[in-house]
């Protein structure tokens, strides 16, 4: 730029000046302004609003998974009848090692089988008083699957290896099975009947976090459950079932191994439910929903943008006497250009401001409706203002380039 | 500077006040096809405190002399100095801050913006110069009383009188205190007595010092002056001097 030659200081807008003259020029029309920031408020609106949400929704689908789901693992069996005669149910397909087998695949805290224990027999407090069982669930379970189960023990201990191996008379029981048939202590070494036959109670658990079905209800030893009541028919419901504890974040990968580590020679013989993947769900909402809304929102932006620099062009051309008008006051071309450059930028963060707004009360309307908890990214919600100043810096270019272009002469004669 | 002499207006002005307006030679032609001379090379000199109109038939050139004068055109031949400053070759930053600081444009059709109030208006002239704010507000209202405007400093120029919104337009011209108040047909679009009352505002001006240049038509506006320049045919001639030629 040519250096000044004048005595004294040259023209020049100051920054509040040229803010205010903006604002003048955008205040002046309010119907107008509104329109034309409808398209930017759109735009910005439902980039908010679309990111506000799948966060949101994305928190949803973590709080519904907890940790106690994401580390579970199930496996039903549906054995083959093939080659039976009929009437002869099939085996279980659950080898018997079950529960070292569970144990040595990787990422296994604890894992075992269990099922309710066929038949119904009665439960009582005395060998010849009346069923106290209404109600309670009696189960056979093996250690790994009581300790998958992870009760949380009042009194006593769970069930272990030896008195799954030995085949011994014992049972745990819940507090409310234990206050039911009168247990309250355990070192007189109490007893309860089992279709008439004592189990001496070794344990009372208050909680499972596992396996709800054990509450209230009475746990014996499989090894003496299968000696005592026989096998619980093949599959379905009331048939055999693992149970897996397993570390964060193994699941997928264990219930990937189940079948075959526990029947390499027939792995097709379980149903493994491995727990939901809140990742996946996460992913799919973000890619089907996001994507589509977020494509919405740049289209909106897009149109924003083009009605703010249509806007500002025809301003310019309305204009063309002010501009020359301002000319002869002493402004400089870029003064000019600046002030409908900063009213374009104006008109866009006005409609980022109102946007995010919108935004944020779609997500907050949308978590109240739902009763869900609303999600904010602060890294999203907060720049989107600014992106509306973008919209309208580069929207106000070249109507700016336009007014730096008018020439004052023909501007003050249109007059 | 070596431009003919022979014109230099001495005899009717107020004599030996400093050159406000210095034209050497200034001529103004548009580039064809066919290029068009709309202003031969002229020599014109104002001095402070003269009150001198410039007259003409339309397409005379007037225009283009009072865009010359301005600031707004730059002259194709010739030398202009205003206020001893000469103008050729500077850029649009010298340009703009001389228009903005010792020039007070009057137009015919006031250019007000009609958004905003009188005062204002009057406000718009002291954005691009460097007027501090706090005493913006002061001047703007010392021009409009200036122009017997002092009640009407809120009013909208839509609700003002064409003489009213023309005084607003002089108030606007006159706040920045420019040594040149260069009108363009100030009257054309106003009545008989809305005219009048400009015109006594000019002889007013006149009185106080300042320095106008009215470009007209109207040979009843022209005689308010003290001295009158004719214009035609891209020919500048003051009565009673030489013909001034290229």
């Amino acid at each position: 730029m040519a250096r000044s030659v004048l005595p004294g200081p040259a023209s020049r807008l100051g920054l509040r000046d040229l803010v205010a003259e903006a604002l003048s020029g955008t205040l002046q029309r309010p119907g107008r302004t509104a329109l034309t920031m409808l398209g930017t408020v759109l735009g910005i609106g439902a980039f908010v609003a679309v990111l506000g949400l799948t966060a949101t929704a994305s928190g949803q689908i973590g709080e519904r998974f907890d940790l106690t789901r994401a580390t579970t693992v199930t496996a039903g069996d549906h054995p083959s009848g093939d080659g039976l005669p009929p009437g002869v149910e099939p085996p279980t397909s659950f080898p018997p090692d079950t529960d070292a087998r569970l144990a040595r695949i990787d990422g296994v805290r604890a894992g075992g089988l269990w099922w309710p224990v066929p038949g119904a027999p009665p439960l009582a407090a005395t060998p010849t008083g009346p069923d106290a069982g209404q109600g309670l669930a009696l189960l056979a379970a093996t250690p790994g699957a009581v300790a998958a189960m992870e009760p949380t023990m009042v009194a006593g201990v769970p069930l272990d290896p030896y008195v799954q191996e030995s085949r011994q008379p014992v049972a745990l029981l819940s507090s409310a099975a234990a206050e039911r048939l009168g247990v309250s202590r355990l070192d007189a070494q109490p007893a309860v009947f089992v279709a008439g036959i004592p189990y001496t109670v070794i344990g009372v658990y208050s909680e499972v976090r596992r396996q709800p079905g054990a509450l209230p209800g009475v746990i014996v030893p499989a090894s003496t459950a299968l000696e005592r009541f026989g096998s619980p028919p093949p599959g379905g419901e009331r048939g055999t079932q693992a149970l897996v504890a397993t570390r964060v974040g193994a699941a997928g990968a264990v219930a990937r191994q189940l079948p075959l580590a526990l029947r390499p020679d027939a792995p097709e013989a379980f149903t493994v439910v491995p727990p939901p993947d809140p990742h996946g769900l996460r992913d799919g909402v973000a890619s089907d929903l996001t994507g589509l809304f977020l494509a919405l929102a740049a289209i909106c932006l897009l149109v924003g943008a083009v009605g703010i620099a249509n806007t500002t062009l025809v301003a310019v051309l309305e204009r063309t006497e002010e501009i020359g008008l301002r000319r002869s006051l002493g402004a400089r071309s870029r003064h000019v250009a600046g002030q409908f450059l900063t009213e374009s930028t104006a008109l866009g963060t006005l409609g980022g401001l109102i946007g995010t707004g919108l935004g944020v009360v779609t997500v907050l309307a949308v978590a109240a409706a739902r009763d869900w908890t609303a999600v904010l990214q602060p890294a999203a919600t907060l720049p989107a203002p600014l992106i509306g100043s973008v919209v309208g810096l580069l929207a106000g270019l070249y109507p700016a380039l336009r007014a730096a272009r008018t020439d004052p002469l023909k501007a003050l004669r249109s007059g | 500077m070596t431009a003919p002499t022979s014109a230099t207006a001495t005899g009717s002005g107020p004599g030996g006040g400093p050159l406000v307006i210095r034209l050497a030679g200034v001529g103004r032609t548009f580039a064809g096809p066919p290029p068009v001379t709309a202003l031969h090379p002229s020599d014109l000199e104002i001095r402070r405190g003269e009150y001198v109109a410039v007259t003409g038939p339309s397409g005379s050139g007037k225009s283009t002399l009072l865009h010359l004068l301005g600031l707004l055109d730059t002259p194709s031949t010739g030398s202009y100095e205003l206020d001893g400053i000469d103008t050729a070759g500077l850029g649009d930053r010298d340009r703009s801050t001389l228009r903005g600081q010792r020039i007070g444009f009057v137009f015919q059709s006031f250019h007000l913006l009609a958004h905003r109030t009188a005062e204002e208006n009057v406000l718009l002239a002291q954005l691009y110069n460097r007027t501090p704010r706090a005493r913006r507000r002061a001047a703007a209202r010392e021009a409009l009383a200036r122009v017997g405007l002092a009640h009407r400093t809120r009013a909208l120029p839509g609700t003002l009188s064409g003489g009213e919104r023309q005084r607003v337009a002089i108030a606007r011209a006159l706040v920045n205190g420019p040594s040149l108040l260069l009108c363009d047909e100030p009257t054309g679009n106003l009545d008989s007595a809305n005219a009048e009352a400009v015109l006594t505002r000019f002889d007013d001006l006149h009185a106080q010092g300042h320095t106008l240049v009215v470009i007209t038509h109207d040979p009843a506006v022209a005689a308010r002056a003290e001295r009158s320049v004719r214009i035609g045919d891209g020919r500048l001639r003051e009565p009673g001097r030489p013909a001034v030629d290229g």
